[in-house]
């Protein structure tokens, strides 16, 4: 309908005490497109990402999302930050699963996937109950809804937290490494349900190790190295003939 | 077993092999037990037969109805002032973790000031609250006019001022109680829970203060059985507690040590009582954690059985 991307990150820069992570990061994530970010650790991946949904501020530079400022509002020639519930209401929108899950370990698997809907959106109980059924038979767990997390296996819990994500329907999904604290025999199942997610034309932003998953699923791959961007472009073309050397170097360290 | 593909039948293998071992001695274990059983068998043996116990005095003032009085007074103390110290220790921790200075600052000033001073000279300093503010009143602050104003004699009865002294103490030390099982909850806990759109207020009760629970329940029971018997230092501003009852009856019958041990059983049976209510409340908020099958437990067992 528009040309307008889901994600427009221009020139931000991050600098954690003395060491600058972001140096400059200009992106942009068109809708119903799979951007993968690879890099080595330390290369700002994460950072990027955590600067999306403003997890982390950022020093300089802007970030739109849905055509929207995070964090601040333009007003009369400067910039005004926003008031927390106003972010809150930004944030709504934009889905985020961690490497490390982060479920609510004092709720089971269907608790964790209503909590958003009933705490932040206000939705009666016996419907989002009914919608987190719904999801969790999506990622392939209804029979694990009465689970706590600390009974569910590392893959399992990681689905529940995409479920969980899910469930405030948001328009934006950004994944932190999603395979990454995974057993290796545990991976596929966590990637076949984002394969799933990105067939139904969901917008996403991952970072990610999984060179295979990038290929086949992304649209385009992003390499960062040191905290810019090094290489961007279609996953086919940048995996088979990789520009820089550096890039090389990773390809060939990551197999 | 046959029929399954294994690759280690070619090694020596039994159809069982059973483990049955023979317990090591520990003559020293039983040398220690034994005497320990003799030590506690001469000290029940020198409290029975001393004449100058008086177990029938100590028997009949048990369910005195002035012990009873004060044994309620006791519990009233430690049941709200516990209360009102896990409130304030809760908002103390919350502007403890603030972003404003000035919240940090103020909670800061309150745990310094009343962990600083004695809990005792506090109890004091509030029954005579009167030399200083002689009357208390609603009002505009900094000498504006007053609506509603009452005599500091007719509101701090020996009660309130227990009150007061008990709960603001204990508030200081429970901030920090709270304040340690706020921070020992996952940083990764708030930030999945803000990127699910929550406002702080939603992450602290929703999802923080549920798992940091875990963390404060068992130093705040400890709190409790604490509390029970610092209700006794009331006594000094004659606070109508067991102990005041107690020490007023034997300056009547000069039964000193027959009332301090009616007292002592009666704290003794609180507090019983406490430990047991501590341990469910843990239960409930281990919801969610897996507990691993104690081994310690097993080997606690005095006299482990012989293998047969």
């Amino acid at each position: 309908m528009n040309e307008r991307p889901m994600v427009r990150i221009q020139s931000v820069r991050k600098r954690f005490g003395p060491l600058e992570v972001l140096k400059g990061v200009s992106l942009d994530v068109p809708a119903g497109e799979v951007v993968c970010v690879v890099g080595p650790s330390g290369s700002g991946k994460s950072t990027l990402l955590r600067c999306v949904n403003r997890l982390e501020t950022i020093d300089s530079g802007r970030v739109w999302v849905n055509g929207e400022l995070m964090g601040y509002e333009e007003r009369g020639g400067r910039l005004h930050a926003l008031r927390p519930a106003e972010l809150c209401r930004q944030r709504r929108g934009i889905g985020m699963v961690f490497q490390r899950f982060h479920l609510f370990p004092h709720r089971t698997a269907l608790e964790n996937v209503m909590e958003g809907p009933v705490t932040v959106l206000r939705t009666p109980a016996a419907r989002a109950r009914r919608e987190a059924g719904e999801l969790l038979d999506r990622v392939g767990l209804a029979d694990r809804a009465h689970h706590y997390p600390a009974q569910l296996s590392g893959g399992q819990q990681q689905r529940v937290a995409i479920a969980r994500s899910l469930a405030m329907r948001p328009h934006l999904m950004l994944f932190d490494e999603p395979t990454s604290a995974l057993d290796p025999e545990l991976v596929q199942e966590v990637l076949a349900v984002m394969r799933d997610l990105a067939a139904s034309g969901m917008t996403m932003m991952v970072v990610t190790h999984e060179m295979a998953f990038a290929r086949e699923v992304g649209d385009q791959l992003v390499f960062m190295d040191h905290g810019v961007v090094l290489e961007r472009g279609h996953p086919r073309e940048v995996l088979t003939a990789p520009r820089h050397e550096r890039l090389r170097a990773f390809l060939g360290q990551v197999g | 077993m046959t029929g399954e593909e294994r690759a280690d039948a070619d090694l020596p293998v039994d159809a069982d092999l059973p483990i049955d071992a023979v317990r090591p001695v520990r003559p020293g274990r039983w040398v220690a037990a034994a005497a320990a059983l003799l030590f506690l068998a001469w000290l029940a043996y020198t409290v029975v037969v001393n004449q100058n116990l008086h177990w029938d005095v100590i028997v009949a003032y048990l369910g005195d109805g002035r012990i009873l009085g004060g044994l309620w007074v006791t519990i009233q103390l430690t049941v709200l002032s516990m209360a009102i110290g896990l409130a304030l220790g809760v908002l103390a921790a919350v502007m403890q973790l603030s972003d404003s200075p000035v919240l940090r600052g103020t909670s800061a000033l309150y745990t310094w000031f009343f962990r600083g001073t004695p809990l005792l000279v506090q109890l004091i300093f509030w029954f005579n609250i009167g030399l200083v503010f002689p009357t208390f009143g609603i009002g505009v602050p900094f000498g504006g006019p007053k609506l509603v104003e009452w005599q500091a004699n007719q509101v701090i009865t020996p009660f309130t001022a227990a009150l007061l002294g008990l709960a603001i103490n204990e508030g200081a030390y429970m901030a920090e109680i709270v304040r340690a099982g706020i921070r020992s909850v996952d940083p990764g806990q708030r930030e999945a829970a803000e990127s699910l759109g929550m406002s702080h207020r939603q992450v602290l009760r929703r999802v923080v203060l549920p798992q940091a629970m875990r963390v404060i329940i068992p130093p705040t029971g400890n709190q409790f059985i604490s509390m029970l018997k610092t209700t006794s230092m009331v006594s000094v501003i004659a606070g109508a507690e067991l102990l005041t009852v107690a020490q007023r009856i034997y300056l009547g019958n000069f039964e000193v040590i027959a009332m301090l041990v009616v007292a002592s059983i009666w704290y003794v049976v609180l507090t019983t009582i406490a430990s047991v209510g501590q341990h469910f409340v843990e239960k409930r908020f281990e919801r969610g954690h897996v507990r691993l099958p104690s081994r310690v437990r097993r080997n606690l067992r005095p006299f482990p059985k012989e293998p047969s």
